[in-house]
């Protein structure tokens, strides 16, 4: 009877049943998170009355956004309106499948993973193009333009600047990328590629919506964006997935430019889980301190300063590789 | 000529004036009444192209509570609480106008004492609007750290003011020929070391606010309003003071002890939204140095004229009183008929006519400029509506 199902079966569904476990918890701890930290940030205790210091509260949250009532506007085409968040969701669990946590923590060693992920990490905005256009709201459709000319000019240099790094290594395995680096701080590829580093936390922020690049739902011109009419777990499940593309995106820059698991002393998933933490508190950071830039000014930033940047230094990269 | 004078009671204004001229490749977004940022209950209608506004138009009357209508049926005292109520950011500024208004009516004299003591609580709510207003302005541009500190200095000042007034947010402090009680020592030291950590804080809120990068970008070169919009509109205040000319009324037209006071009146010519939000940064400077300054000479005496009627009856006549709030000129015009209660009050709410002027400047911005602009004009709504 086990012959018939192949190992690499369940393998994969194993992985996934623990991928979704360590995202829902990872979900839980960033709310927590960021509650407590924009807490800090602006002079105030945050959550403290559910639980011991509040650690309750994200579950709270989450309860409540349960029990409230499945809502669909008038006019909106309820399959795709619900369908929207899940589609959201999903690509954001298949792209842990090839991210290496620790020296044997990986369900698929893929030789296309950078590219899998890549790939995946940008159905995203058909979600909320979906989401956009289903509501009919007139704010949900403006946020959807929005983040569709935002995702489709900022992978431009998302993949720019991760080019010079393929051509350094010469793999799209995360793996063999992270084996290329070594173990100590000056090895890794921030220090030899400090200018892609940049280039690709910007665009990581910009591709999971973060602030100063969360226009698509800007709160003080579009009420809430894409999501204004999604009410219970359907703004749950975009809420989840902006967390999700958070991390997979701090993942993506633990592995390509931090050296991944591996760490001065003893390397292991608890090297790369701190990295990974280091970098989301980054960005929660900057959330908390920056204000809001303008759309005109997103684009010029990608058009006139980051996609040049990248070009720039994936030609003197190849120069490099060329002379040695 | 239209002479059918029946209100047309189809649909709203909306359906009545704006869609009708719509063209047919642009999309009509109804900002507000519910909306994050136009700050309470303002509705303005946007005609936009993609991101470009081609129209805008505010539609006022959702807050309307006929205050002006109100006066007309209380005493002078039942109408005390009610000017601060509709400008509930600088409640005092809208109190003092209507008592000013009696009291020059009647000529009573108003004890030094007294007229200290409202000009050091006045500009204390001045720099409390202030400090909303760069709170509330700064989450428009989607920043929501410096509005925990702006509401930290603002909750000081209203401790302080509360022990003295009663209040927190609809003063209603002063009363015909002087105020409601005096102050005591406790009061003067608050404020004193109030007014010291406000001036290392203006530090703070500079380097890490003002000096922004993605801040400038936002506010500056946005929304330009020339003088001569100003002038057409009868814009007044930071807004006027924002586009180049000095006018103040504690200043041009004095009233009160503000003739005693060394104070400066910021202006910026740069006429965008930068130049408003520096002058309002100023003036909370500036506001602090009138404090300090009438603390240092605050006279002896009484509070309140000792034979100030309790319930005034002013003679028939005509009156109007104008003072410098947070927002510009406020006006109040009074006039009595001898009797118990006032026969007509009119206020002038510096919101209106700064609000008049978004129309012209708001066409061919983006709506996050919009917002931007909208902001920087300091509305309070149910000033604007009454």
């Amino acid at each position: 009877m086990m012959d018939i199902i192949p190992t690499q079966f369940i393998v994969i569904f194993v992985g996934l049943l623990a991928i979704m476990t360590f995202i829902a918890v990872n979900a839980l701890i960033l709310v927590y998170l960021e509650r407590k930290v924009a807490g800090f940030i602006q002079r105030r205790p945050g959550p403290y009355e559910v639980g011991p210091q509040g650690i309750l509260q994200p579950v709270a949250d989450g309860v409540k956004l349960l029990g409230k009532q499945i809502f669909t506007p008038k006019g909106a085409d309820s399959k795709l309106y619900w369908l929207a968040p899940i589609i959201s969701i999903t690509p954001a669990i298949v792209c842990f499948v090839v991210i290496p946590f620790g020296p044997f923590l990986q369900v698929i060693n893929s030789n296309v993973g950078l590219i899998l992920i890549l790939a995946f990490t940008g159905i995203n905005v058909l979600a909320i193009c979906v989401a956009g256009w289903t509501s009919q709201n007139k704010y949900s459709l403006i946020g959807a333009a929005r983040d569709i000319s935002q995702g489709v000019a900022y992978e431009i240099p998302l993949l720019l600047s991760i080019l010079p790094l393929i051509f350094m290594t010469g793999t799209l395995n995360l793996y063999e990328i992270v084996i290329a680096q070594g173990a100590w701080p000056w090895q890794w590829f921030i220090a030899s590629q400090p200018l892609a580093f940049f280039i690709f936390f910007i665009c990581s922020l910009a591709e999971a919506n973060r602030t100063p690049f969360d226009l698509p739902e800007g709160e003080s011109e579009l009420t809430a964006g894409f999501h204004t009419d999604y009410a219970g777990m359907g703004f749950g499940l975009f809420f989840f997935a902006e967390y999700t593309y958070m991390t997979v995106a701090s993942c993506i820059v633990a592995i390509l430019f931090l050296g991944g698991f591996q760490g001065p002393i003893a390397s292991g998933w608890w090297w790369f889980l701190a990295k990974v933490y280091v970098l989301l508190l980054i960005m929660i950071w900057i959330r908390w301190t920056f204000p809001r830039v303008r759309f005109d000014q997103l684009l010029n930033i990608c058009w006139k300063w980051l996609i040049p940047l990248a070009v720039l230094n994936l030609l003197l990269t190849l120069g490099v590789i060329a002379i040695c | 000529m239209n002479l059918d004078l029946r209100l047309n009671t189809s649909g709203d204004f909306y359906s009545q004036k704006f869609q009708t001229t719509k063209r047919d490749d642009t999309l009509i977004l109804n900002m507000g009444p519910q909306h994050p940022s136009t700050h309470g209950v303002l509705r303005v209608l946007l005609e936009i192209d993609g991101e470009y506004i081609l129209r805008a138009e505010p539609v006022l009357g959702y807050i309307h509570r006929m205050h002006e209508k109100m006066a007309e049926v209380m005493t002078y005292p039942q109408y005390l609480p009610n000017p601060p109520r509709t400008d509930y950011l600088h409640a005092m500024a809208w109190n003092w106008a209507h008592v000013a208004a009696v009291e020059r009516l009647m000529d009573i004299q108003v004890p030094e004492r007294a007229e200290y003591l409202r000009v050091i609580t006045c500009e204390l709510n001045r720099i409390c609007s202030h400090l909303l207003w760069w709170g509330s302005y700064i989450m428009d541009l989607g920043a929501s750290t410096p509005f925990m500190y702006a509401f930290h200095n603002r909750e000081r000042i209203q401790d302080s003011l509360q022990r003295i007034t009663g209040s927190r947010l609809t003063y209603c402090y002063y009363r015909f020929g002087g105020v409601y009680c005096d102050i005591d020592d406790k009061f003067i030291s608050e404020i004193r070391e109030i007014c010291n950590w406000m001036k290392e804080r203006a530090k703070m809120y500079k380097d890490l606010v003002t000096d922004n990068f993605i801040l400038r970008k936002r506010v500056e070169e946005i929304g330009e309003i020339s003088l001569e919009t100003c002038r057409k509109y009868g814009a007044t205040g930071p807004v006027l003071r924002g586009s180049g000319l000095a006018y103040d009324v504690r200043r041009d037209e004095p009233y009160s002890v503000y003739d005693r006071f060394d104070f400066n009146v910021p202006s910026y010519d740069n006429c965008d939204a930068m130049g408003r939000y520096l002058v309002r940064m100023d003036e909370i400077q500036e506001s602090i140095k009138i404090i300090e300054q009438a603390l240092d000479s605050l006279p002896e005496g009484d509070h309140i004229h000792p034979k100030a009627p309790k319930r005034p009856k002013p003679p028939a006549g005509d009156v109007y009183f104008a003072l410098e709030g947070a927002r510009g000129k406020i006006g109040l015009n009074l006039v009595s008929d001898g009797g118990k209660s006032p026969y007509r009050i009119k206020l002038r709410a510096p919101g209106f006519s700064n609000l008049s002027l978004f129309a012209e400047v708001a066409q061919g911005t983006m709506i996050a400029d919009a917002v931007s602009i909208l902001g920087s004009l300091d509305l309070v709504i149910p000033e604007i509506d009454r």
